[in-house]
């Protein structure tokens, strides 16, 4: 295997966590949403997920287990933000604390075990195809639901009616509730799909890409996840973009670490972050002029007067 | 039938003095569940996560010496929060503190440099907090970025940063290649209060500090425009604040208050420095600024009250054989009630039969 291929590889493993968290967060925030507790959903779905697949040796179930944990949590975010209209930014950092020290305690249990990684895709003759095969007809199932998943939000949001009456409600609650719309309801359902993405990016951390669990193991990508979001402009296409953008960003300064040319490896570790602000600062520059791409409702907590 | 929310025409005085008494009674319900799945007698586990620690002197002045940082760092959050800014980097403010502090205490080391060195620490560690939480809040008054971000993703870089200089250039040369400082000549420490305990005079500017606080939010204009800025952006633009000033103001403020607990904590209870000296001060502040509801008497309660967790768990993780990560599970499971409870101030829940729910919209 070449070097371009390996690299390419490990890119596309690096960048699926951030685009199957990523893209059930844009349609959370596509409905007024901003739920912050991504990264509490996703090790909680890495901590489950992981916990199941080794109890019943299955990394199907495994994944259904990351998958509920997530959704669970993301119930309980529901509950508080959209029943009783709490402060959406301070539930998400309850959220992210709760599932730091759910996971950890879940997990204490599992760390240094051992499970069967999830199988990769092989189709005979298209996998054996030189550079391109192991690439395009080589991965395991998560890579191939992550393009499906970020796909299927896009065709929802720009082609469905229900993906219209999601986006009009997060532009504006009070326009939507006035026309009938269930404003709360949709949203609810919409912060269960952003959970149950997160705990499938969760799942694949521990199932597929280490595969092991140890606590805290998402390091921050929940968190890089909510900037992908920002950087996307809230529209799918670009997500998918930032998110292998970003896959890259974290491998090549793996691979530059890993040649030796005596810079901190400290340094090389921050850049993931440091990307992220400076991507931050440069999108939100561009856009200030434009105005804000961001859903007008976002982060607005809505009472319905009866 | 059906729940909604309906706004209170008031609010009372005691409902928000009670509410987080509530959350703290359904967290301490939840935790007693937790308990016994894990096979510990409930009652039993909850003594030594909250009352053995009030029963020692070791462990009370262990409270206030953990408390110091949490409450330094959440008053200063509090000013964020109450002007609905998003500062949640203080633990990277923390440790950038605690590394702008230490670079006086090593590089001063084994020279004879005199009373000015502890000063000078206490200052730089300030400063250095407040200029790394001016980069978010720079970040979203010139570009707009969101500063909850950009404040969260310094916590890594500033860890990373830690990391690196104990790794390397300010490693302990006789320190059996340990990550870590050497210890602090002693005019680089933290003077204890009491001889022979870790009560260190931090304790006594954490209660300087809320008493500061207290006095400008409750009875100078500053402390008026933060909060109107907060509450009523709209009435904030018509009296003329400048909220754009306001939040380069609270967040440079919060992070010199979390800059200063990050030098005093590794001057003063840990010594010298490395990596992992906070078990997460920055972060659980977040929780105590809400658990005492942005008032700084609140916050002071609040912060005693979280360090005793900290204490508890750490008694419970030797006594009981429980996981340390219960006490970040209680955390944020208290969050969770506070916020919940913080809206029932708010809101009344009403119940509503459906034929009254037709009424309604009729």
């Amino acid at each position: 295997m070449g070097l371009l291929e390996a690299i390419i590889l490990s890119v596309i493993a690096a960048s699926t966590p951030l685009l199957l968290a990523a893209s059930g967060e844009l349609l959370v925030e596509r409905a007024g949403v901003l739920n912050l507790g991504v990264e509490g959903m996703m090790i909680m779905g890495a901590a489950c997920g992981f916990a199941a697949a080794y109890l019943t040796e299955s990394t199907l179930l495994g994944t259904l287990a990351g998958i509920l944990a997530g959704m669970l949590m993301a119930a309980a975010f529901a509950a508080l933000t959209l029943g009783l209209a709490v402060n959406q930014v301070a539930t998400g950092l309850a959220l992210t604390i709760f599932g730091l020290g759910l996971s950890g305690l879940i997990g204490a249990g599992f760390v240094g075990q051992k499970i069967t990684p999830a199988p990769e895709l092989f189709i005979p003759v298209l996998t054996d195809l030189p550079f391109i095969g192991r690439i395009l007809f080589g991965q395991d199932a998560f890579v191939y639901a992550s393009i499906v998943l970020v796909a299927g939000i896009w065709w929802f949001l720009y082609s469905t009616r229900p993906g219209l009456v999601l986006r009009a409600i997060g532009d504006n609650h009070g326009s939507a509730h006035a026309l009938g719309y269930p404003v709360l309801w949709l949203r609810t359902l919409a912060v269960l799909f952003g959970g149950a993405c997160a705990g499938l990016a969760g799942a694949y951390l521990s199932l597929a890409y280490t595969p092991f669990f140890i606590a805290g193991m998402t390091a921050g990508r929940g968190w890089i996840a909510l900037a992908l979001v920002v950087f996307a402009s809230w529209r799918p296409g670009r997500l998918a973009a930032g998110a292998y953008l970003f896959g890259a960003v974290t491998i090549l300064q793996l691979h530059a670490q890993g040649a030796g040319l005596g810079i901190p490896p400290q340094l090389m570790s921050s850049l993931p972050y440091l990307a992220t602000i400076i991507v931050l600062v440069i999108i939100s520059r561009v856009r200030g002029a434009a105005g804000s791409a961001a859903p007008a409702s976002l982060g607005l907590a809505f009472v319905p007067d009866r | 039938m059906r729940l909604v929310l309906e706004p209170r025409a008031e609010r009372s005085v005691a409902a928000a003095i009670a509410s987080p008494l509530i959350a703290v009674g359904l967290t301490l319900l939840v935790m007693s569940v937790l308990f016994a799945l894990l096979g510990k007698n409930p009652l039993n586990a909850l003594a030594v996560y909250f009352l053995h620690p009030l029963t020692d002197s070791y462990s009370l002045q262990e409270t206030a010496v953990k408390a110091t940082p949490l409450v330094m760092i959440a008053i200063g959050l509090s000013l964020c929060y109450l002007a609905n800014v998003w500062n949640i980097g203080a633990e990277g403010q923390f440790v950038i503190g605690a590394i702008a502090g230490s670079y006086i205490a090593v590089k001063t080391q084994g020279t004879d440099a005199g009373a000015w060195v502890l000063p000078a620490m206490l200052l730089l560690g300030a400063v250095a907090g407040a200029l790394y939480a001016l980069l978010p809040a720079i970040g979203k008054v010139r570009f707009g970025a969101s500063e909850i971000l950009t404040s969260l993703m310094l916590v890594y870089v500033a860890d990373l940063l830690l990391d690196y200089l104990v790794r390397g250039p300010w490693r302990d040369p006789h320190g059996y290649n340990f990550p870590t400082t050497a210890e602090f000549d002693p005019v680089a420490i933290v003077p204890t209060l009491i001889e022979g305990s870790r009560l260190h005079i931090g304790a006594l500017i954490a209660l300087l500090v809320v008493a500061i606080a207290w006095t400008v939010l409750g009875r100078t204009i500053k402390g008026f425009e933060i909060r109107v800025v907060g509450a009523a952006p709209k009435a904030a633009r018509f009296a003329g604040f400048n909220s754009d000033h306001l939040v380069l103001l609270t967040f440079a403020v919060s992070g010199a208050l979390a800059g200063l607990a990050g030098i005093i904590e590794v001057a003063g209870p840990v010594g010298h420095l490395q990596p992992g000296f906070s078990p997460g001060y920055g972060f659980t502040a977040i929780i105590v600024a809400f658990l005492g509801r942005l008032n700084p008497i609140g916050i002071l309660i609040a912060g005693l009250f979280l360090a005793l967790t900290f204490i508890g768990g750490e008694q419970a993780q030797i006594s009981l054989k429980v996981p340390l990560d219960l006490t970040k599970v209680f955390q944020g499971i208290l969050l969770f009630f506070v916020l919940a409870c913080d809206s029932l101030i708010l809101y009344r829940i009403r119940v509503l039969t459906s034929r009254r729910a037709t009424d309604g919209t009729a």
